[in-house]
């Protein structure tokens, strides 16, 4: 603190004032403290503004376009989750006519915007706007520098009329759809007109066909149809009356078959007999057969006297051609009675 | 019916008060301007000026310092505690910070400094100027060869404008600081959202109306009353030289302020 005595009253030939100065002690180093002090407040102010300001970090652009940049001023926030992220440099005019914001967003918070961002301006009813970004996904891959992004509107003050008129506009449809002459009210009414027609004498059919004359057709059609069906079945009746009685014929021939083929004197019976006699002419040949043995060996003993002999050949040979042709006559015989043999063909002797 | 005579009279009175007041004006803007020009000129820092200056300002600035800053700090934590509370109650604290910060650092600080270095400085100052001029103390020392307007009308000046601009400086970081401390404590929790919120309001148009309106206001308070201490108003004035300055000074302040506002908020 200064040390300001009272002017001296004997220093006259002085100005008064200068009596006070000169009595400070080691003035001019306290003032030259002083300016340096004021000097340092100044630029210790300055820095800190200037930081402040985000003048010394890096920063990248982010571009956010939208219709209307009503409330959006530079210096306000780009918020994420609450925490400001970036700030407005400047908002501009584009040459088609909507609205660019400059966003200065710092390297250090910039990892927080993905491509997958989404930027919205919100207004409420009370404060200021609010710019906000939302990630959902915090892999995708960071926003570039200087990217361009819609930026999605939500103003609060801005919905109330769209509500209000699309509230009136509901209300009005809702007017039109309940009163006399709207479409469900017809729509009604003739369901109404349907459910009579159900309860009537003529029930669906009457509904479906709306008049009298024509329900009343197609009962009389339907009617017809089925006095035809009725008699279409009568005459299916004697069918099968009919064809019980071929089925009966069927069943006395299959028993006559029966008693032809498997009676006493059928055809069964007729085969064991020609069988038997088969049997025996197989035994009269076998006969034969070991007396052309005997005879062989008779010829052998004596093929020498040959000459001799071959007139008694010539009988035996006569002998065993007709045992032969008896035996074929016996089996054609067979074959002609026998009535599964594979050649039905019957061969005259 | 007023006499025409009678009439002349009157309009020929409003215009001859009209003329001292504008050659008042007049007289106050030209001085100002040369001791401005003076001031801003080296030769008034040469080395035999030096002493005399460094005297000067250290005279009138250190005794203000310790009574203002607490004075201010005094009404900041008034001020914040009741802008708080209100905002508190309607809920709108995120608010509350840049009311105060405008409210106190932007408009009142400013004003305040400018004022009380008025009243306790550059006035009293400008009297006793006033009161060597009268007495022909400048005219003395002119007559001992020294050059009155270096070693005292000049020093005053800078003084003036020196401790306005340091009072200014120094209420408004002692002013920051204080807001910082009522809201957020002895923490250093809120220093990120705090020093965001000091970027937002200190916008560079709001900083260079800030800095163009503190620089003017310290000049003001310096100039005119000095430039009014230095010349005897015409004819006999009821009023005091030392309030007719006073009333000066209010009103180029009061403009200086208004300008400011209009630039901040329009």
């Amino acid at each position: 603190m200064a040390e300001i005595k009272t002017p001296d009253p004997s220093q006259t030939d002085k100005p008064a004032a200068d009596t006070a100065l000169y009595a400070v002690r080691n003035l001019e180093f306290k003032a030259a403290l002083l300016l340096v002090f004021f000097v340092l407040l100044l630029t210790a102010s300055t820095v800190y503004l200037l930081y402040a300001r985000g003048a010394f970090e890096p920063t990248q652009t982010l571009i956010l376009t939208a219709d209307d940049t009503e409330g959006v001023v530079a210096g306000m926030d780009l918020t994420f989750s609450g925490f400001p992220i970036g700030r407005v440099r400047r908002t501009e005019l584009a040459p088609d006519g909507s609205v660019r914001i400059v966003i200065d967003v710092p390297e250090k918070d910039s990892h927080w915007l993905r491509k997958n961002s989404v930027f919205t301006l919100v207004r409420g009813l009370v404060g200021n706007t609010n710019i906000r970004a939302y990630t959902g996904v915090l892999t995708d891959p960071k926003l570039e520098d200087g990217a361009v992004r819609a930026v999605l509107r939500g103003d609060v003050s801005a919905e109330i009329p769209k509500v209000i008129a699309s509230t009136r506009e509901l209300l009005d449809n809702l007017n039109n759809l309940s009163s006399g002459t709207s479409a469900i009210s017809k729509s009604l009414a003739n369901v109404q007109v349907a459910t009579e027609r159900l309860k009537g004498p003529r029930g669906v059919l009457g509904m479906v066909f709306g008049n009298e004359e024509d329900a009343s057709k197609v009962t009389a059609s339907l009617q017809a149809t089925l006095e035809r069906t009725n008699t279409l079945l009568a005459r299916l009746d004697g069918v099968a009356l009919r064809a019980d009685g071929l089925t009966a014929k069927v069943d006395g021939m299959v028993a006559k078959a029966d008693v032809q083929v498997l009676g006493k004197d059928g055809v069964v019976s007729d085969v064991k007999a020609n069988l038997q006699t088969l049997n025996a002419l197989l035994a009269d040949t076998r006969a034969s057969m070991q007396r052309v043995d005997a005879i062989l060996k008779d010829g052998q003993a004596i093929s020498g006297n040959a000459k001799e002999a071959s007139v008694d050949l010539g009988s035996l040979r006569a002998e065993v051609e007709s045992n032969l042709r008896k035996v074929e006559s016996l089996i054609n015989d067979i074959n002609r009675k026998w009535p599964f043999a594979k050649d039905a063909e019957v061969k005259l002797p | 019916m007023i006499p025409t005579a009678l009439k002349n009279s009157l309009f020929m009175h409003w215009v001859h008060l009209a003329s001292v007041w504008l050659a008042g004006w007049a007289r106050v803007v030209r001085l100002g301007s040369v001791l401005m020009v003076l001031a801003l000129s080296p030769s008034t820092y040469a080395a035999e000026y030096r002493p005399a200056l460094l005297r000067r300002v250290y005279v009138e600035t250190v005794p203000l310092l310790a009574g203002f800053t607490l004075l201010c700090a005094l009404i900041s934590l008034i001020l914040t505690r009741i802008v708080l509370a209100t905002a508190v109650s309607f809920g709108l604290t995120q608010y509350a910070m840049q009311v105060i910060i405008r409210v106190l650092v932007l408009e009142l600080v400013p004003l305040a400094t400018a004022l009380y270095v008025a009243v306790r400085c550059t006035l009293p100052s400008a009297a006793e100027l006033a009161r060597m001029r009268r007495k022909g103390e400048l005219d003395a020392l002119r007559a001992q060869g020294q050059d009155p307007l270096h070693t005292e009308v000049l020093p005053r000046v800078v003084a003036g404008v020196f401790a306005s601009a340091m009072l200014a400086a120094l209420s408004g970081v002692v002013t920051l600081v204080l807001v910082y401390l009522t809201v957020y404590g002895f923490s250093t929790s809120g220093l990120a959202a705090y020093t965001r919120m000091f970027g937002q309001v200190f916008s560079p148009t709001v900083t260079l109306i800030f800095f163009l309106k503190t620089v003017l206001s310290s000049m003001t308070v310096s100039l005119i009353p000095v430039a009014s201490a230095l010349y005897d108003p015409p004819g006999n004035q009821r009023t005091s030289a030392e309030l007719r300055a006073l009333v000066r000074m209010l009103a180029v302040v009061l403009v200086i302020e208004g300008a400011a506002l209009v630039g901040n908020y329009y």
